[in-house]
């Protein structure tokens, strides 16, 4: 537990956009393997690691965390040298201009700049991705080409750091939910088989935590999310700040991609309850989470999705308060283990 | 790497329109070992003196050298629920300011971030929508009565980035306008150490000219120098601009022309270029340059003004990016351009020069006047 913060400052630090988990997983393997029974990556690069139980329950458990964010990658380049983008995962493209990004496996500074304001045409409308470049310093098209090849991923250039109680970083969604699962991993033994499982290409479709639902065929699916909280000054009234900061830990009932079975809603809330912990229910119908792709696997999985909660995900820079992120890690904690001592596989 | 260094000391640090005691206390630094006299004046401005080293005779002429220090910046206009509300000090972009990290100057410097709603919860019409201020916040991630008892109405709110070096010794950061040229007066001061020079030449890094060129005013009147040269920041070429009006990186500093420019100083600072082998491009300023020179320039009775500018791509933004070769040129052409200042010189318009001419026939006495026999 004392490690949450430290595990979550190399893993937010970390560049990994969809499709290119390596590095994300560079910073997970050591830390688990001494613990784990299993650990090996599927073809689609979801890193899976096995935990044998203790054999009092026949239960098989998978907990998913995504190790994807969302950033962008090279399509082409410029005569001038700079390199054409386009956002891989769902970012605003009102907030690239004026960013530090790293570019490629060599993490190349880069920045993306717009017209100086006392030449531009017109300051109220943001523009579009394909209006962008990133600026490496290349002299030309040829330099580019080299420097940073079509295909070469681009992260945010943030560095974690913390301020009080609050953590700020880039990718908090979902290495918050990475951080829990290695503390999940980290702990006390099982009386069931756990797999953990560091998914990908979650923020293109929930696509890793797919297939490996397939190969695992658990009993449940626990899905631990970084998800975003609105709740910011606004002119209006605000009815959906969706989560807040400083509530606890964020449960789903319903979003996009799936619904939560009654009885493994009622179980976190009870766990919650019964360990004296703050707990928030997520407001429905926003975002999708690794859930929607374990929960329709072969016959179908009971899943359900446990979130810190953080502002400004999907941006440069979110920020989690420390305490939050350990509520979240406690009603995890117990929320799985207790799934052992209640039935919950018959639909009530 | 030296110039990097040097660019990365100033570009760092803080020193919003107004609010420049950090950033001066680090060019006094650099420049007082330099310097024969120093001293900050009422408004803030640093003015460093280099005695001519050459002999001369009467009392030494004086050049006057500016480049500002202050920077734009935020300014804290309210505090809500623990979330500051915030207004633009200078030419702040509105389009660059979401999901930027940021030093509130509060009771002590606090980390904070101009938060982001995510894609999420807009509204595809809001999407590209670049918010107004009263939308915009920063997020301090620290309890409601700790933000009041830290940061009050009024607090000063800068950028937080650090240099990043960039292909081909370019470097992007916050301030390099005008930081790259404080740093290429640092490099003249230096070169002029080692150069021998006739006239008094007095360095200044000027204060607020975000905000109206108020430094730059008032020095002018305290130095109240014979000719003044600025250095500031001009447009680069970049990959969305390439009218008129741009610069490309790398070819070296800008000299200006127009009506804020003497034209006798342009021609000295093209043949300074031309004898120190510093590439140069004439910039042509056809109303205010928006630099400090366009203040200096009627300073007192009228101060003759040239302008030297350094190519900066996305200006006003945190990711300005400078080519280190033409900070660089730039100290040297001004070093160059004060070294050839004969004792006696004086900058004259042409017509003048001819009126003398024609009511004084030359004698042999008046041709042996070097400043004369340039003309």
């Amino acid at each position: 537990m004392s490690n949450l913060i430290t595990h979550l400052e190399a893993l937010s630090n970390a560049p990994g956009i969809s499709g290119d988990e390596i590095e994300v997983r560079r910073v997970i393997r050591p830390l688990i393997k001494d613990t784990v029974d299993d650990l090996r990556v599927d073809p689609m690069g979801n890193l899976i690691a096995y935990r044998a139980g203790t054999g009092s329950s026949p239960l098989r458990v998978l907990v998913t965390a995504h190790m994807d964010e969302v950033g962008l990658m090279v399509i082409g380049h410029h005569g001038d040298g700079s390199l054409k983008i386009d956002t891989v995962g769902g970012i605003a493209a009102r907030l690239l201009p004026g960013l530090s990004v790293r570019v490629g496996k060599k993490s190349l500074p880069g920045v993306i700049g717009l017209q100086a304001i006392h030449r531009a045409d017109g300051l109220e409308k943001a523009p579009n991705t394909s209006q962008l470049a990133v600026d490496i310093g290349a002299k030309s098209k040829d330099e580019a080409e080299r420097l940073a090849p079509v295909g070469t991923s681009i992260v945010f250039a943030t560095r974690f750091q913390t301020i009080g109680n609050s953590c700020l970083g880039k990718a908090f969604d979902d290495r918050a939910g990475c951080a829990i699962l290695i503390d999940l991993l980290l702990g006390e033994r099982f009386p069931f088989d756990v797999y953990g499982v560091f998914t990908v290409q979650e923020e293109v479709g929930l696509r890793g935590a797919r297939v490996a639902a397939y190969t695992v065929e658990p009993d449940f699916g626990i899905t631990l999310e970084g998800t975003l909280a609105d709740d910011l000054p606004k002119e209006e009234a605000d009815v959906s700040p969706t989560t807040e900061l400083d509530k606890g830990p964020a449960i789903t009932v319903m979003d996009r991609s799936y619904i939560t079975p009654p009885r493994l809603l009622r179980h976190f809330v009870r766990m919650a309850e019964a360990e004296g912990l703050p707990f928030q229910l997520k407001q429905p119908g926003i975002g999708g989470t690794d859930s929607g792709g374990v929960h329709r696997a072969k016959a179908g999985v009971p899943a359900i999705t446990v979130a810190v909660p953080c502002r400004y995900i999907h941006s440069p820079v979110s920020l989690l308060r420390q305490s939050d992120l350990t509520a979240t890690a406690l009603l995890v904690n117990a929320g799985v283990r207790q799934l052992a001592t209640q039935d919950l596989r018959t639909m009530k | 790497m030296k110039t990097q260094q040097l660019l990365q000391t100033l570009a760092d640090a803080p020193g919003p329109a107004g609010r420049e005691g950090t950033i001066c206390d680090i060019v006094m630094d650099l420049w007082r070992p330099l310097a024969d006299d120093i001293h900050v004046d009422a408004m803030g401005n640093l003015i460093a003196l280099q005695q001519g080293t050459l002999p001369g005779t009467g009392d030494r002429r004086a050049v006057m050298a500016a480049a500002h220090m202050d920077e734009i910046g935020l300014i804290v206009t309210g505090i809500e629920r623990g979330f500051l509300r915030i207004h633009a000090l200078g030419g702040v972009d509105r389009r660059v300011l979401l999901g930027l990290e940021v030093r509130v100057h509060g009771r002590s410097d606090l980390p904070g971030i101009i938060g982001s709603r995510p894609p999420h919860v807009l509204p595809a019409s809001e999407r590209r929508k670049v918010l107004p201020w009263h939308e915009l916040f920063v997020d301090l991630g620290l309890p409601e009565d700790e933000v009041k008892r830290l940061v009050r109405v009024g607090d000063y709110i800068t950028v937080h980035q650090t240099v990043a070096a960039l292909k081909n010794g370019r470097a992007a950061g916050k301030a390099m306008d005008n930081r790259a040229c404080v740093a290429a007066l640092t490099l003249t001061l230096e070169a002029l150490r080692h150069r021998a020079h006739a006239w008094n030449f007095y360095a200044v890094a000027t204060v607020q000219e975000e905000v109206g060129g108020k430094g730059a005013i008032t020095s002018a009147y305290g130095v109240a120098p014979d000719l003044a040269v600025a250095l500031d920041v001009t447009f680069a070429t970049q990959h969305n601009d390439s009218d008129p009006g741009v610069f490309e990186l790398g070819k070296g500093p800008t000299i200006g022309v127009g009506p804020n420019c003497h034209p006798q100083i342009v021609t000295r600072l093209n043949e300074a270029a031309a004898a120190d082998e510093v590439p140069t491009t004439i910039e042509p300023l056809p109303g205010s340059s928006g630099t400090d020179a366009w203040g200096i320039q009627v300073a007192r009775e009228g101060i003759p003004c040239g302008l030297i500018s350094v190519p900066v791509r996305y200006m006003h933004q945190p990711v300005e990016v400078v080519e280190l070769k033409d900070i660089e040129r730039t100290g040297r052409l001004l070093a160059g351009f004060v070294a050839r200042l004969e004792s006696d010189y004086t900058p004259r318009w042409e017509d003048a020069v001819e009126a003398d001419a024609e009511e004084r026939p030359p004698s042999a006495e008046d041709s042996a006047d070097p400043a004369e026999a340039r003309t």
